[in-house]
C-alpha cells in the first residue's frame, strides 16, 4: 500500500436514496475541518433520481490536481452494478468495503481488500434504515482512519439541516456499529 | 486563520455575488446551474437584493440590460443552451456598452447535448458568439475557490471597462463541493451617472442607453472605440497560471477542469521522466498568446486537452505560429478524459514527433 | 384616384397678409411641452408616432415627472423615441422592451417606467415578454402602437393585419386561414390578473387624441400605486404603409380598424382598487 494517509481518493457508489452523496459529503466535510484539501465530485442529473449515484471524494495534505479519477484507493459499493463497474478500478492494494446484503456478487479480485457489511440488516435492527449510509462509514473509518471520529460528528452537524439534528444520536451509534462490525471481522486498518 | 465553507460551485459562485453587491440576478432553471437561482432565490431576498426567474432566457438577459443601463451591479446565469438564447442580448450588452457578469457552466452540446460537463462554447464565448464585433471578457474557473473570486473580479472588470464579463464554467466545477473561503472585497468606486437611465434632472443632459447608430459613419466611430477598449483589455487583462514550465520539454495548454484533469496528468508524467509543464489560461478572453509565443522557443511540442472537439487549440496555434508543433486531445459529449489516457496520448506524440 | 397625386407637392401658395398684431399682443395659449427634445422628427407626414410622442412628454411634464421618468424604445419606427423625448431612455432588442423595462423598474420602483412598442414588437417577437411582464403585474406602462403594419421594414404583416388586408407580404390580403386572425392584444391582456388598467385608443381625430392623453395621463397616474401593469392601446395611422393620404389613414381607422379592434377602456380600477388613490 502506497498511502500513509496522505491522499485518498475514494469513490462511493450505489442506489439513488441509499445516502452515497451524504456519505462522501460527510467525509469531505470532516478533512475540511481538519484543515485537509478536499473535493467532492457528484455524478448529477437523471441518474440521481433512482437511479445509480456516486461521488468521488478526495482527501489529502496536499493541494487537489484533478477531481476526476478513474482509480481509486478506496471504493465503498452499496448495490452489484457499482460493484461491477467500479471493482475493476480500485488500484492494488486499495480496499473495496459493499453491502453484503445488497451485493450477491462480489469482485474475485485477490489483489485488494475486499470487506463485506450487512449494513442494511444492521440498520433495520436499529430502526432506521437511512443509517445504512453511516454504518458504512463508521466501517470505512475504521479500515481507512483518514479522519478522526471527531471531525465525522462535527461534520454531521453541519451537514444535516438543524431539523435532523434529533437524528445525530443515532448517527453517532451507526458510525459506532460500523467500527464494532469490522472490529469483529478482525480486519486491520489499512494506513 | 481562514474560514472555509464546503461549497458547490455553483452555489460559491452565487454567495460571492451577495457578498460583491451584486444588485439583481435574473435567469432561468437549467442543468446543470439551478442551484445558482435556487440558491438567490433564497437569499437574496434576505439583503433586500432583487432576484427574479424570468420566462425565458431570452428575457433574464434583457432584464440584465434594462437594470445595468439604469446603473446597477447586476448579472444572470445558465448552462449552454440557454446561453445561446441570449446572445443576441449579450451583443446589444456590448454594443451599448453596459457592464454586467454572465455565468455560463458549460455542458456538452450540440443542440440539446447532455447535461454532463464540456467545454464546447469555447468558440461561442471568446470568438463573438453574438452578431457584430464586440468582445466579452471572459474568465476561465478551475476550482470552487476560483468560482468565487472571479464573481468580484468579473464584476469589476466589467465596471472598469463597461463591458460584459463571461465567466465560463463547466458543469463539473459548477457541480463538484470544494472548500471555498470567502475573502474580503473592497468594490471599487465608479462613477455610473453620466450615463445611468435613473432620471433625468434638470441639471443634465438626458442619458440613453443605445447601440443603434443608423449612420455608418457614426457607427464606425463608436466600433473604433471599442476596438480601442478591446485593445486596452488585451494590454492590461491577461492572466494565466504556469506550473512546472521552468524545466519543462512539453506543455499541457489546458483551461478550467481539463487543466485539472492536465496537472494530474503532469504528474503522472513526471513520474515517468516526461518534463511536461501546464499552461492555464485564466482569461480566454484576452488569450495568453505573448506567454505562449515564448513557451514555443523552449518547449519542442505543446498539447492542447479540452472537452470539445479542438477550438482553443486555434488560439495555442495562433500564439506558437508554427515555431513547434501544437497537438489536440479531447473528450466529447459529458465524457471526460482520465489523465492516465492523456499521458497515454502525450507519449505516443512524443514517439511521433520524435521520429519525424 | 392614384395616391402619386395626393403626395405630389401643389404650388406653394404666397400669403402677404398684412400683419395684424404685435408680438406682444399674442396671448400663448398652447406650446410644444419642454420635455420634448427641439429637432425634426423622422416619421412620415401623418404618423401617429409624433402625436403619440408629444402626448406621452405632455403627461410627463404635466405631472413633473422628468427626473422620475425611463422609458424603453423598441426595434420599428419608433426606435428613435429617445432622440425626441428629452428623458432618460434605454432602446431594447427587438420584443424585449417588457423585459428591460422590468429590470429597469425592479431595481428602481419608485421611477415611472415606461414602453413604447409597436404591433410586431410587442405582439409577434415580443409577446411572450409582454405577457409575462404584465401577468407578474409589473408596475410600468405599456404604450403599444398599433397600425396593423411592421413600419420601419416597410409594410409587412403584422399580426395585427386586418382580415383581407393587403400588406408586402399578403399581397392577396391576410388570409385568416392561414396566417390566423388579428390578435386583439388589450383584450388579451386584459385577462390578466396582472393587468390593472388596460384601454384602447386612437389619435385619428380632436376627439380620439384627447381621449388617449386622458388614457396615458391615468396610466402613469396609476404607476405610484403598485398595482399592476397599465396597457395603453393606441390605434395609429400609418398612411405610408397603408398607401392612403393621412385623411384617408384617419378616415381608414373609423370605418376599418375599429370593426377588428373596438376604441374604449377595457380593464379599469374597480373602486376598490382606487380607495388608496
Amino acid at each position: 500500500m502506497k498511502n500513509n494517509n496522505q491522499l485518498e481518493e475514494l469513490i462511493v457508489a450505489g442506489f439513488g436514496g441509499q445516502g452515497v452523496l451524504s456519505l462522501g459529503m460527510t467525509l469531505a466535510y470532516a478533512g475540511m475541518l481538519e484543515n485537509k484539501e478536499i473535493s467532492w465530485m457528484p455524478s448529477y442529473g437523471p441518474e440521481m433520481r433512482g437511479g445509480t449515484a456516486n461521488c468521488i471524494t478526495i482527501i489529502s495534505a496536499n493541494k487537489i490536481s484533478s477531481p476526476i479519477i478513474s482509480l481509486f484507493d478506496s471504493a465503498i459499493v452499496l448495490n452489484q452494478p457499482s460493484m461491477d463497474k467500479f471493482a475493476p478500478r480500485v488500484k492494488p492494494g486499495g480496499i473495496l468495503l459493499y453491502e453484503s446484503g445488497t451485493i450477491l456478487k462480489p469482485s474475485t479480485r485477490t489483489d485488494i481488500e475486499m470487506i463485506g457489511i450487512p449494513a442494511t440488516t444492521e440498520a433495520l435492527k436499529m430502526k432506521n434504515t437511512k443509517v445504512m449510509n453511516m454504518i458504512i462509514l463508521g466501517a470505512y473509518l475504521q479500515l481507512r482512519p483518514v479522519v478522526s471520529n471527531e471531525s465525522i460528528l462535527e461534520a454531521l452537524q453541519k451537514v444535516l439541516p438543524e431539523k435532523y439534528h434529533h437524528l445525530l444520536p443515532i448517527n453517532r451509534q451507526a458510525l459506532e456499529r460500523g467500527e464494532a462490525m469490522v472490529v469483529e471481522l478482525k480486519v486491520q486498518p489499512v494506513s | 486563520m481562514a474560514e472555509f465553507k464546503l461549497m458547490k460551485g455553483n452555489e460559491a459562485m452565487a454567495e460571492a455575488a451577495i457578498l460583491a453587491g451584486c444588485d439583481a440576478y435574473f435567469g432561468y432553471p437549467i442543468t446543470p446551474q439551478s442551484e445558482v437561482l435556487e440558491y438567490l432565490a433564497r437569499e437574496m431576498p434576505k439583503h433586500n437584493r432583487i432576484v427574479m426567474q424570468a420566462e425565458s432566457e431570452v428575457a433574464s438577459i434583457n432584464m440584465v440590460y434594462g437594470a445595468a443601463g439604469a446603473g446597477f451591479r447586476t448579472m444572470t446565469s445558465s448552462s449552454s443552451p440557454g446561453i445561446s438564447l441570449m446572445q443576441e442580448g449579450i451583443s446589444y450588452i456590448a454594443g451599448a456598452e453596459l457592464p454586467c457578469l454572465i455565468v455560463n457552466v458549460n455542458r456538452a452540446g450540440p443542440g440539446l447535448g447532455t447535461i454532463q460537463p464540456g467545454q464546447g462554447d469555447y468558440f461561442q464565448s471568446v470568438k463573438g458568439g453574438g452578431h457584430g464585433d464586440y468582445k466579452m471578457i471572459v474568465l476561465a474557473p478551475a476550482s470552487v475557490q476560483e468560482m468565487a473570486d472571479f464573481v468580484y473580479l468579473g464584476f469589476d472588470l466589467a465596471d472598469k471597462y463597461r463591458n460584459p464579463v463571461l465567466l465560463l464554467s463547466d458543469g463539473a466545477i459548477g457541480q463538484m463541493m470544494e472548500k471555498v473561503e470567502f475573502k474580503p472585497y473592497t468594490r471599487p468606486v465608479v462613477d455610473k451617472s453620466t450615463w445611468a437611465t435613473t432620471g433625468k434632472p434638470k441639471s443634465r443632459n438626458r442619458n440613453y442607453i443605445t447601440s443603434l447608430f443608423i449612420q455608418p459613419e457614426r457607427m464606425e466611430v463608436h466600433n473604433l472605440k471599442l476596438e480601442e477598449k478591446f485593445k486596452q483589455i488585451r494590454e492590461n487583462e491577461v492572466r494565466f497560471e504556469e506550473i512546472n514550465t521552468t524545466d519543462a520539454d512539453y506543455l499541457f495548454v489546458a483551461y478550467g477542469l481539463s487543466a485539472r484533469i492536465c496537472q494530474k496528468a503532469m504528474d503522472i508524467a513526471r513520474e515517468k521522466g516526461i518534463n511536461i509543464g501546464l499552461l492555464r489560461p485564466i482569461t480566454l478572453y484576452p488569450y495568453p498568446y505573448q506567454r505562449l509565443q515564448e513557451l514555443a522557443s523552449q518547449v519542442k511540442m505543446m498539447l492542447s486537452v479540452e472537452l470539445n472537439s479542438g477550438q482553443m487549440v486555434e488560439d495555442v496555434r495562433l500564439g506558437v505560429n508554427g515555431k513547434v508543433p501544437v497537438e489536440f486531445y479531447g473528450r466529447m459529449g459529458g465524457m471526460m478524459p482520465t489523465p492516465e489516457e492523456i499521458v497515454h496520448h502525450l507519449e505516443t506524440l512524443i514517439q511521433y514527433h520524435h521520429v519525424n | 384616384m392614384s395616391t402619386e397625386q395626393h403626395i405630389l407637392p401643389g404650388p406653394v401658395p404666397v400669403l402677404n397678409l398684412p400683419p395684424c398684431h404685435t408680438e406682444e399682443e399674442y396671448e400663448m395659449v398652447y406650446h410644444k411641452p419642454a420635455t420634448m427634445v427641439d429637432t425634426t422628427m423622422h416619421y412620415c407626414p401623418g404618423c401617429a408616432h409624433s402625436l403619440v410622442h408629444k402626448l406621452i412628454m405632455e403627461v410627463v411634464e404635466e405631472l413633473d415627472i422628468q427626473e422620475k421618468t425611463v422609458g424603453v424604445a423598441p426595434v420599428g419606427c419608433s426606435v428613435f423615441a429617445y432622440d425626441y423625448m428629452d428623458i432618460d431612455m434605454q432602446e431594447a432588442a427587438h420584443g424585449r422592451a417588457c423585459a428591460v423595462a422590468t429590470g429597469i423598474k425592479r431595481l428602481m420602483p419608485d421611477k415611472y417606467v415606461f414602453t413604447y412598442q409597436g404591433d410586431g414588437d410587442l405582439a409577434a417577437i415580443g409577446i411572450a415578454e409582454t405577457l409575462h411582464a404584465i401577468n407578474r403585474g409589473e408596475n410600468i406602462c405599456i404604450v403599444f402602437m398599433n397600425n396593423a403594419v411592421y413600419g420601419m421594414t416597410s409594410g409587412q404583416m403584422a399580426p395585427t393585419t386586418l382580415p383581407g388586408m393587403h400588406t408586402t407580404t399578403s399581397p392577396d390580403g391576410r388570409d385568416v386561414s392561414y396566417y390566423g386572425a388579428p390578435i386583439k392584444v388589450a383584450e388579451l391582456m386584459a385577462n390578466l390578473p396582472g393587468a390593472f388598467y388596460v384601454t384602447r385608443q386612437a389619435v385619428n381625430s380632436a376627439n380620439a387624441v384627447r381621449r388617449t392623453k386622458k388614457a396615458l395621463l391615468n396610466a402613469f397616474k396609476y404607476q405610484p400605486l403598485h398595482k399592476g401593469t397599465c396597457l395603453v392601446e393606441i390605434i395609429g395611422n400609418c398612411p405610408s404603409n397603408w398607401k392612403m393620404t393621412p385623411v384617408e389613414a384617419s378616415r381608414f381607422i373609423d370605418e376599418e380598424m375599429v370593426k377588428t379592434f373596438p376604441l374604449g377602456d377595457i380593464k379599469i380600477p374597480g373602486a376598490e382598487d382606487m380607495k388608496i388613490y
